[in-house]
């Protein structure tokens, strides 16, 4: 998988470029030759996530202590990007939800026996890890769940339904968002708690059939009178809809990383096609109108690719960066969905048969814009800071 | 013992190379360059033998530009102890860069030299046993496997791929080994060792300090690409079929 010519950065360091290096190669030989089988089986073997964590891919940003390797935003988003190289967006956000949508809220919130109990099997991809936020009802707007936690004895009793939570049928630890006050208005009154698989009354209600990210397993999740106790509340009570914000940060700039990477894989296949599919006696390539239309959306992904560089920078500097974000997830949602419609037209018939990398990615390519926070949510935040 | 491991920084082995317009070599302008994925196995093999206590202190060393200390940092991310860069701009030759080794060996003493067995841009096959010869050391060519009994060991044993099986040979050390394909597999480097080799030593000499003169004894006359190959073409049936190998291939 040749990525092009190394484009140098201000933000990129040779050690990046190292880093990157060994995701590739693992992401060469040891997913792309596997990976369709696991779109079948529609999740991804655990022991490719214990290989991970053996590597030491699953806990980059985590302290040393817990056995990570203390990176910063710019370093991990390195990781993303490389990751992201893979043609399979299943796989790659079974990776990315664990590492950084999910274990970030033990990350940021957890106290010490919190972090001791969970953060090594975390890292070293023995305990996988989901986010439970987001309800039948309420999705980008998350002051509207409906999940509720009421306080009993030595502990919370957990009541509601989670959906489209990715990971969900085969997580070992969920990270779950549920009202804890019935006086508090809006996003108040929100509080997290870490819920084990096995917890009684938790329970996966179903495996959910998606359009694409097939070897992604995503369920919805039902908790009925189940009981955790008080030493699972993550974080402050109450407080809860703030450490969820603060995270999403990071989450959309893992969605900038997927875009870019699918951006560029979409083009790297479809370069590949135009140059050696013959149509009226020539390649496709020699069409000006094909040319034309590849090289803008290959300046556009290289725009991204920098614009979530410095996304990167940003957080890594610990700025506001909520409006850069939002509009970096607005932005890489949408391209990516240009990109992948283009490429996939340039690849006529083929592009609509499944089993095509290049298939795969326009289908998994739609979510971007979905997921995360979608489009129209995104560009709120943007206007409301302009 | 000491081991030392000269690394090759290359094109890298996913680019597709392209022929400069002129046909004077290949166009490495904004290419993407590694190590040479033999010489990864020669890291990676060194390593081992540290790892299991046969050796002490594993040097890579790379000839070439100054670019060429990414090479050396990855060989330190995997584990190398210190690396040293011979720095010239000139163009090296198989040659001139077993000189330049030697000149290495004569100044570091170590007991073994681990190379890749050939670089996957010239493909000459050649600096291994031409350091073998000019420092008079037994060599172990396209090596599949290493063993090596104890840190004073006076032999070992190496296993080779030849046709039609493996040669086992006795091999006196001081030595030179080439790595084949199979010697083993090359660990990832993690991001903690990734960061550590930053701090790992890093020694630039010239070839002027070390007495040696890497002048090219050979020229390049021209560098082409293969001739392209031709499109195929269908038939509609086994009687065309017979005809055409009749009378257009000649071959029946």
């Amino acid at each position: 998988m040749a990525t092009g010519p190394v484009s140098e950065s201000i933000y990129i360091t040779a050690e990046h470029e190292l880093l990157r290096e060994q995701v590739r190669r693992f992401v060469d030989t040891e997913i792309e030759p596997f990976a369709a089988a696991w779109e079948e089986q529609g999740f991804v073997p655990r022991e490719v996530l214990r290989r991970m964590g053996s590597l030491g891919f699953l806990g980059l940003m985590y302290a040393p202590e817990h056995g990570g390797a203390g990176a910063d935003p710019l370093t991990n988003l390195v990781f993303a990007e490389a990751l992201s190289q893979s043609t399979f967006g299943g796989f790659i956000v079974t990776v990315l939800v664990h590492t950084d949508m999910a274990s970030p809220h033990l990350h940021n919130a957890g106290n010490a026996a919190q972090m001791a109990r969970y953060m090594p099997g975390i890292i070293k991809g023995e305990t996988i890890s989901a986010v439970a936020v987001t309800e039948p009802d309420a999705g980008s707007d998350v002051a509207g769940i409906r999940t509720r936690a009421e306080r009993a004895g030595d502990g919370f009793v957990l009541n509601g339904s989670k959906m489209f939570i990715t990971n969900g049928v085969h997580a070992d630890v969920y990270f779950v968002a549920a009202k804890t006050s019935r006086e508090a208005r809006g996003s108040h009154g929100i509080s997290m708690f870490i819920v084990d698989k096995g917890t009684p009354g938790f329970r996966v209600g179903r495996a959910l059939k998606k359009t694409g990210w097939l070897s992604s397993d995503t369920a919805e999740l039902i908790f009925e009178d189940c009981r955790i106790p008080a030493s699972n509340l993550l974080g402050r009570e109450n407080e809860g809809f703030r450490s969820v914000m603060k995270n999403f940060q990071n989450e959309r700039l893992m969605c900038g990383a997927m875009a870019v990477g699918h951006g560029q894989q979409a083009l790297r296949l479809t370069l590949e096609h135009v140059k050696q599919r013959q149509a009226f006696g020539k390649p496709l390539w020699d069409k000006q109108a094909i040319r034309q239309r590849l090289a803008m959306l290959s300046a556009k992904v290289e725009a991204l690719r920098s614009y979530t560089y410095h996304c990167a920078w940003l957080m890594s500097k610990d700025r506001d960066c909520v409006r850069e974000i939002s509009g970096l997830k607005a932005l890489a949602g949408e391209l990516a969905n240009e990109v992948l419609y283009t490429c996939q037209q340039f690849h006529g018939g083929m592009g609509y048969i499944r089993e095509t990398a290049i298939e795969r990615l326009w289908r998994d390519a739609r979510i971007l814009a979905i997921g995360g926070g979608a489009t129209e949510v995104m560009l709120e935040e943007v206007s409301k800071r302009l | 013992m000491k081991i030392l491991v000269p690394v090759k920084r290359v094109v890298d082995y996913n680019v597709k190379v392209r022929i400069k317009p002129d046909g004077s070599g290949v166009d490495i302008a904004n290419v993407k360059m590694s190590m040479n994925p033999f010489d990864e196995i020669a890291v990676e093999e060194a390593i081992r033998l540290r790892e299991k206590g046969i050796a002490t202190e594993v040097v890579a060393v790379s000839c070439g530009i100054a670019a060429c200390q990414e090479t050396l940092r990855n060989a330190l991310a995997l584990g190398a102890d210190r690396a040293i860069l011979v720095e010239t701009d000139a163009e090296l030759q198989p040659l001139a860069v077993a000189k330049l080794l030697k000149a290495l060996v004569d100044k570091e003493a170590p007991r073994l030299v681990i190379l890749g067995k050939q670089a996957i841009d010239d493909d000459a096959n050649q600096t291994g046993q031409m350091l073998a010869g000019l420092l008079g050391w037994a060599q172990a060519t396209s090596a599949s496997k290493v063993e090596i009994a104890a840190a004073d060991a006076a032999e070992m044993t190496v296993k080779r791929e030849i046709d039609g099986g493996l040669e086992t040979m006795q091999v006196k050390l001081p030595a030179i080994i080439t790595t084949d394909l199979r010697l083993n597999e090359p660990r990832y480097a993690t991001l903690p060792n990734i960061m550590k080799a930053k701090k790992k030593p890093l020694d630039t000499v010239k070839p002027d300090a070390l007495g040696v003169d890497v002048t090219p004894r050979l020229a390049t006359l021209k560098v082409a690409e293969p001739a392209k190959r031709r499109g195929g073409g269908k038939v509609a049936d086994v009687q065309e079929l017979v005809a055409k190998l009749r009378n257009e291939a000649k071959v029946i």
